[in-house]
């Protein structure tokens, strides 16, 4: 069992990822465009956790074939995936540009066997029990083997760690001891019908509830890319998992979307598109 | 039939590092628990968790494993449906769902207990198959073919207990997966059944043979998918065809059978006996519980003509 790879916290530049951030949430836009409704603002809300992990944390061999695996639980946040992805050429171009129509390739939320997927995920409280099951199955392979054991990372929205299903799988995860499971909720305090912090105020802490379970937790700005590194890279692994309690936005990037419950699933029209372009900010934090 | 396929399991794990178990707080008997010591690593105990354990099993086949998830049977399938159906189906992954107790064989449980239309639900479900043995030696082939090559996607895998008597012992056909499985062959009338449920075919049979009837026991082990050709042949071949299923009148292998027998528009008079659809509010046996359904061996008898 090998705790994580230890980076310096200089390996990750955060102007670069304030660049990429800036092109894939217009890049998203520009998507939103050929169709009536898509998740802009649940994307927008882990922009900079999903850009962390794929292009901070996440380990690759010589091939440029990744060791570690990405799930998003929070399968309707699927579309900053899917920019990444296209920007990788894990997709191509035409995927994006096909979305949600008949012949294309990519829904509204993530399928299993589309390239770059690790699981199906859209129904919510599924993803960490199959994190918890590729953290288990990773660490006895490679155990097995005599390899380094590959991380999973996977996110979670804040809404999803209201169904039981996740605690039973954050209870399992610390009792098995996977130490490469890192997991992020993307706590940006909003789902269908209004701030959690009102409609439901025993949700929090959130902090204290993980540590409670077992997991070593911390709380950053989700929206500042390197203090999410920061705080993966300087975690002490050593036989527990690691939860990232990320305070985001939802929505962030585009002032008239953020935390403004419609553009959960509104597309922009023309004009409020060509508005939202112009307002369009490079995330600092 | 339950300690028969963990015999089978341990056996073929440890040559197979694939196999992972996991259970929802339910006691390993017999050589599970030489697996659980054994394997420590790949015996997960998930507590009162089903959700967790399905989410797990799904998670483990994603990288490469082949799992078993083992509890209880209305606890395997009912408690984390949503799972089942869209982390293992939906996935279409080598996961196993063995579902302990299967049908309304605890029989003094109660109905939160009693799995009445497991075969139903596990049926519904697109990419599923569904393997229920009906004896120890059947259950240690299914268990064998699910761990073997030709296996696909995941399985609800229904079992009775322990301690059910060898009834294919003299069987005229091996167990083959997705075919049905003569026990013995005769012209008058067949009997067409699958799980514990086979032992009151057989009985039944013996009754009929008695009053000088021919018949044939044909057990269906794999409840889906269908061998849509071997009932075609038993309708075809036998005057008289009865189905006796310990599950809920719809969904189940009786009305496949009527389905395939209105497509062949088929001759013989076909007669079908399951449970009704109706919870079960009483304890006894489980013949008890059957009986109080109509699922007897003079009800299979009186079927089929005798």
């Amino acid at each position: 069992m090998s705790a994580a790879p230890r980076r310096l916290a200089n390996d990750f530049d955060t102007t670069a990822a304030r660049e990429r951030c800036y092109r894939l949430r217009r890049r998203i836009l520009d998507v939103s465009q050929h169709v009536s409704a898509l998740h802009v603002a649940p994307a927008f809300s882990c922009m900079e956790i999903v850009d962390c992990i794929y292009h901070g944390l996440m380990r690759k061999d010589e091939s440029g074939a990744y060791l570690d695996t990405f799930l998003m639980s929070k399968g309707h946040g699927c579309m900053t995936q899917y920019a990444i992805l296209e920007s990788h050429g894990t997709l191509p171009r035409s995927a994006l540009d096909e979305y949600c129509t008949k012949d294309g390739l990519l829904g509204a939320h993530p399928d299993y066997g589309t390239p770059g997927i690790a699981a199906s995920t859209g129904s919510l409280g599924h993803g960490l029990g199959m994190a918890v099951g590729m953290a288990v199955a990773e660490r006895n392979a490679a155990k097995a083997k005599g390899r380094p054991v590959p991380t999973i990372y996977t996110v979670l929205s804040d809404g999803e760690v209201q169904e039981g299903s996740t605690w039973e799988a954050v209870m399992m995860a610390s009792t098995l001891g996977v130490d490469n499971l890192v997991a992020v909720v993307d706590n940006n305090d909003f789902q269908s019908l209004g701030r959690t912090s009102e409609t439901h105020p025993s949700f929090y802490p959130l902090v204290e509830k993980f540590q409670a379970f077992g997991w070593e937790t911390v709380e950053v700005n989700g929206h500042d890319a390197g203090a999410v590194f920061r705080a993966v890279t300087a975690r002490k692994g050593a036989g527990k998992p690691f939860m990232t309690v990320a305070k985001t936005v939802k929505g962030r990037g585009v002032k008239y979307m953020e935390s403004v419950p419609i553009w959960h699933y509104r597309a922009p029209n023309p004009a409020e598109y060509k508005q939202a372009l112009e307002i369009l900010e490079k995330v600092q934090s | 039939m339950r300690n028969k396929f963990a015999e089978a399991l341990y056996r073929l794990s440890r040559s197979d590092p694939r196999i992972h178990i996991v259970v929802a707080d339910i006691s390993p008997a017999g050589p599970m628990n030489e697996f659980r010591k054994e394997f420590p690593e790949r015996f997960i105990n998930v507590g009162v968790a089903e959700q967790s354990m399905i989410g797990i099993c799904a998670g483990l086949a994603l990288k490469g494993m082949l799992p078993f998830a083992y509890t209880i049977a209305t606890f395997a399938l009912y408690r984390p449906f949503e799972m089942v159906r869209d982390d293992l189906c939906y996935q279409n992954l080598p996961v196993t769902v063995v579902g302990i107790g299967g049908g309304v064989i605890y029989s003094t449980l109660g109905g939160t207990h009693y799995a009445q239309e497991d075969i139903t639900i596990a049926g519904a479900i697109p990419n599923m198959s569904i393997l229920a043995p009906c004896d120890p030696a059947e259950a240690t082939a299914a268990t064998e073919y699910l761990v073997g090559a030709d296996r696909k996607g995941p399985c609800y895998l229904r079992f009775g207990k322990a301690g059910e008597p060898d009834i294919t012992k003299d069987a005229i056909e091996p167990f083959r997966f997705g075919k049905l499985r003569y026990l013995r062959r005769g012209r008058d009338v067949a009997i067409l059944s699958y799980g514990v449920t086979m032992g009151l075919a057989v009985k039944a049979a013996a009754a009929l043979a008695d009053k000088g009837k021919s018949v044939s026991v044909i057990g269906c082990p794999t409840v889906k998918p269908l061998d849509r050709e071997g009932v075609i042949e038993v309708l075809r071949s036998h005057p008289r065809v009865v189905v006796a299923e310990e599950n809920a009148p719809r969904g189940g292998l009786a009305s496949e059978v009527k389905s395939v027998a209105w497509d062949i528009q088929a001759r013989c008079a076909l007669q079908t006996i399951t449970l009704k659809d109706e919870f079960v509010h009483c304890y006894g046996s489980h013949e008890d519980l059957l009986a109080a359904h109509g699922l007897s061996v003079p009800a299979i008898v009186a079927a089929a003509g005798g």
